[in-house]
C-alpha cells in the first residue's frame, strides 16, 4: 500500500522537453488513469514512477521517499507492458514465480504464492504451458499474474489492452476493476482511450503535450471540463464546438455564429459583448425541437446504430453531432431544428482554449 | 441431365501427360532432378572417391589396388597420426572455446550503446574478410624469429632479452596457430551472436529489472537461454571450420616442428600430395568424418527447436 506524489516532475530527452513539470498526488489504493493522445508523455511519466527512465527534473515519492535515486527493483513496484514482456522460454508459472526466485524465496513459498495468483486469474489450467501456447487475452493475464504474485506497492499498467480485440477489452476491463478492489493496490494506468479511463478510473488525469490539462474524477471531467481540450477528449461522441461571438449583455446573452444564428446561454450568464468564443455542447445534450424552435441544420448523415441514432447535420459551415435515443429517419438536406439544453452549456475562450465562468465578465 | 449420366459412366479419358502434371510426385521427382544431379555431381561423388581411395593403395601416377582396410591398421599404429589427432582436438577445443568466450563477450559490448558503434562493428569484421592466406602471412611475419614484431616490442620494453621461437618450438608454435586462428575466427562468432542478441526485445530486460534482476541475472535468465539456438548454430559452424582448418596452419608452419602442429587435413594433405600416397592421405581424411558426423549431430539436437519457440511442437 503506497501514496505516489509526483512533484514538478519535468523529462527532457536530449534538449527536447517532453514533460513539463508535472504535479499530482495519487493516494494509496487509488486507482489513477492517465490518459492523452499519442505521444503526451504518459508511457515516459509511467517509466520514470517505475524508475526505467530518469527524472530530469523534480522529485517522485512513494510513500514521501524520494525515489529518484532508488533503483527499480527497490521500488517495489510491479509493471504490466503493452505487449505482455513475458520470458518467451519460461512457463507461465516460471513467469510468475521470476521475482519470487530472485527474491529467494522458499520453492514451497513459491509455489503457494503463485497458486494463488493464478487461482484469482483464472490461470490454474495454463501454468504449464508458454506464452505462445496462450491467447490474448491468457497472456494479458499472465502478464498481471506476474505482476500481483509479489504483491508491489504500486501496479502500473501500461497500455495493457491495447492488443486485445474490443469484445475482450471490455470483458478485461471490467476483470481489472474487480481485481483492483480485491487487492487495493495503488494503481496508476496509462491509457488513450476515454473510455477505458471514464470506465476504470477513480480519478483521470488528462495529458496533452507534456502537460496536465485537468485532474479529477470522470464526472467531473465530463460535467465540468476545464478547457476546450478536455471537453472534446472526454465524452463520446464528442463535444460540438461551434466558434462565434458574444452578443447581448447582462440577463440574456447568446452566441451568435458566422451566419447570425444565436445560440441561447443560461439566463444567469453573463459574458462581455464581443468577445470571440467556442460554445461547446455535447451530442446528448440537443434535443429535437418543433419548427423554428431551435437552430436551424442541414442534416449530413443519419447513423442508426439501433439503441441511438446518431445524426451530423451541418450549421454555419460547421459540423454538428446529435445522438437520440429515439429513431429518426431524415433524409440528407433536411433541416432539422436542435435545441440545446442551456445549462449543459460550455463556454470557451476562442485564444486560450480555457473554460468561461458563467458569471465572469 | 443427358451429358451428366455419360459422364459418369464413360470416365474422362486421361493422357499420360496430364497424369504426370497432376501428379505430385511424380512431378516433383522429375524437378528434383537437376538439383539431384548436381549434388551428385559435387558432393556425393567426391566424397564416394575419397572413401574409395582410402580403401586403396593408390599413389600419384599409379592406379591402386583394393586392400581393404589396410590403410586404416597402418594409421591406427601410426604415431604421427595419433598426434595429428591429438592436435586436432586441442586446436579445436582451446580455439573454439576462446572464440566463443571472446565472441560472445564482444557481442555484448557491441549491443550497448556506445559511441561509433556501426565504425567499430565494421572493424571487428575485418580479420573476417581478409583471405585467411593473406592473414596466415600476416601472422607469419609477427610470428618471425627475427622480424617478429612481438619480440621486438617487448625487447625494446625489456621483457625479455632474447627474441622469441614462435614457431620453432614445439608448444610456442601450437600456442602461435590457436591464436592466429582465434584472430580469425572471433568475428564470425561476435557478429552471429550479436545478431542473436538485437532479436531479444529490450522490454525483455526491463521487465526482468523490475522483476528485480540484476544485470548478471538478467544474462543468466533472459539473455542466455534466448540466445542458445543461435549459440549452438554458430558454434557448430565455429567448431567445423576449426577442425577442418588447413590454409592457416600450411602458411604457418607446415605441421611443424617435428609435427607439433599437424592437424589431420594437414596431415591427410602431406601424405597425399606432396607424400604422393593418395590412398593414405584419404584414409585420414575420412577418419575426420566420424567426429564431424558428431558434431553435426550435437548441433542438430542442439538446433531442435525448443518448445518455447515459435512454431516447434509441444
Ligand atoms: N527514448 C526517447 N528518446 C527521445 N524521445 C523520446 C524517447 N521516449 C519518448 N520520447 C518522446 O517523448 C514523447 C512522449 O512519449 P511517450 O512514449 O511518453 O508518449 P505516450 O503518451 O506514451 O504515447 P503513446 O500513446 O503513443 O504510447 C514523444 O514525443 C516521444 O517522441
Ligand atoms: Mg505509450
Amino acid at each position: 500500500m503506497a501514496s505516489v506524489t509526483i512533484d514538478s516532475v519535468k523529462k527532457r530527452f536530449g534538449r527536447n522537453e517532453v514533460l513539463h513539470c508535472i504535479d499530482l498526488a495519487i493516494e494509496d489504493s487509488e486507482f489513477v488513469v492517465l490518459v492523452g493522445p499519442s505521444g503526451c508523455g504518459k508511457s515516459t511519466l509511467l517509466r520514470m514512477i517505475a524508475g526505467l527512465e530518469e527524472v530530469t527534473e523534480g522529485q517522485i515519492k512513494i510513500n514521501d521517499q524520494v525515489v529518484n535515486n532508488i533503483p527499480p527493483k527497490k521500488r517495489d513496484i510491479a509493471m504490466v507492458f503493452q505487449n505482455y514482456a513475458l520470458y518467451p522460454h519460461m512457463k507461465v508459472f516460471d513467469n510468475m514465480a521470476f521475482s519470487l526466485k530472485l527474491q529467494k524465496m522458499s520453492a514451497r513459498k513459491i509455489r503457494e504464492q503463485v497458486e494463488k495468483s493464478a487461482e484469482i486469474l483464472g490461470l490454474t489450467d495454463y501454468l504449464d504451458r508458454y506464452p505462445r501456447q496462450l491467447s490474448g487475452g491468457q497472456r494479458q493475464r499472465v502478464a498481471m499474474g506476474r505482476a500481483i504474485v509479489r504483491s508491489p506497492k504500486v501496479f502500473l499498467f501500461d497500455e495493457p489492452l491495447s492488443n486485445l480485440d474490443a469484445k475482450l477489452r471490455v470483458q478485461m476491463r471490467t476483470e481489472i476493476k474487480t481485481l483492483h478492489f480485491q487487492l487495493s493496490t495503488t494503481s496508476i494506468y496509462v491509457t488513450h482511450d476515454q473510455i477505458e479511463a471514464m470506465t476504470m478510473a477513480d480519478r483521470i488525469v488528462v495529458m496533452h503535450d507534456g502537460w496536465i490539462e485537468q485532474v479529477g474524477t470522470p464526472l467531473e471531467l465530463y460535467d465540468f471540463p476545464a478547457n476546450r481540450f478536455v471537453a472534446g477528449f472526454i465524452g463520446s461522441p464528442a463535444m460540438n464546438f461551434l466558434e462565434g461571438t458574444i452578443v447581448g449583455d447582462s440577463g440574456a446573452c447568446a452566441v451568435e455564429l458566422a451566419d447570425s444564428t444565436r445560440l441561447p446561454l443560461p439566463d444567469s450568464w453573463t459574458v462581455e459583448h464581443g468577445r470571440r468564443v467556442v460554445y461547446g455542447i455535447r451530442p446528448e445534450h440537443l434535443s429535437l425541437a418543433q419548427e423554428n424552435g431551435g437552430i436551424g441544420a442541414k442534416v449530413v448523415v443519419v447513423e442508426p446504430t439501433g439503441s441511438e441514432t446518431l445524426i451530423i447535420s451541418e450549421i454555419a459551415g460547421m459540423k454538428l453531432h446529435a445522438v437520440f435515443r429515439e429513431r429518426h429517419s431524415f433524409r440528407q438536406k433536411d433541416t432539422i431544428f436542435l435545441q440545446p439544453t442551456p445549462s449543459k452549456t460550455h463556454l470557451f475562450d476562442a485564444q486560450t482554449g480555457n473554460v468561461i465562468e458563467g458569471n465572469s465578465i | 441431365m443427358a451429358q451428366q449420366t455419360q459422364s459418369a459412366v464413360v470416365p474422362p479419358k486421361i493422357t499420360f501427360w496430364e497424369r504426370f502434371e497432376n501428379n505430385r510426385n511424380l512431378l516433383g521427382l522429375f524437378l528434383m532432378l537437376p538439383t539431384a544431379a548436381l549434388l551428385v555431381t559435387f558432393l556425393a561423388y567426391p566424397l564416394g572417391l575419397g572413401v574409395w581411395l582410402g580403401l586403396t593403395d593408390t599413389t600419384i601416377g599409379r592406379e591402386g589396388v583394393f586392400i581393404g582396410l589396410e590403410n586404416y591398421k597402418w594409421l591406427f599404429a601410426d604415431s604421427v597420426f595419433w598426434l595429428s589427432v591429438f592436435n586436432t582436438f586441442l586446436y579445436t577445443t582451446v580455439a573454439s572455446t576462446i572464440k566463443f568466450g571472446l565472441g560472445l563477450w564482444l557481442a555484448l559490448i557491441l549491443n550497448q550503446h556506445i559511441p561509433f558503434k556501426s565504425l567499430i562493428r565494421a572493424i571487428i569484421l575485418l580479420p573476417w574478410i581478409v583471405p585467411t592466406v593473406l592473414s596466415a602471412v600476416a601472422f607469419w611475419w609477427i610470428y618471425d624469429s627475427q622480424f617478429s614484431i612481438i619480440s621486438w616490442s617487448l625487447m625494446k620494453l625489456g621483457f625479455i632479452d632474447q627474441y622469441i621461437n614462435f614457431l620453432g618450438e614445439k608448444n610456442n608454435a601450437r600456442a602461435a596457430v590457436i591464436i592466429a586462428n582465434i584472430w580469425r575466427g572471433v568475428p564470425f562468432v561476435a557478429i552471429s551472436l550479436l545478431a542473436g542478441l538485437q532479436t531479444i526485445s529490450p522490454i525483455l530486460y526491463e521487465a526482468a529489472t523490475l522483476d528485480g534482476a540484476n544485470k548478471w541475472q538478467q544474462f543468466r535468465h533472459v539473455t542466455l537461454p534466448m540466445l542458445t539456438p543461435i549459440i549452438s548454430v554458430v558454434m557448430t559452424f565455429s567448431v567445423l571450420f576449426t577442425f577442418t582448418d588447413f590454409q592457416l596452419i600450411y602458411v604457418l608452419t607446415r605441421g611443424g616442428p617435428i609435427n607439433a602442429t599437424h592437424l589431420m587435413a594437414t596431415l591427410s594433405f602431406q601424405r597425399a600430395i606432396p607424400g604422393g600416397h593418395l590412398g593414405e592421405g584419404a584414409a585420414i581424411a575420412v577418419a575426420m568424418i566420424p567426429f564431424l558426423l558428431a558434431a553435426i549431430l550435437f548441433s542438430y539436437f542442439g538446433l531442435q527447436r525448443r518448445a518455447w519457440q515459435q512454431g516447434g511442437g509441444h
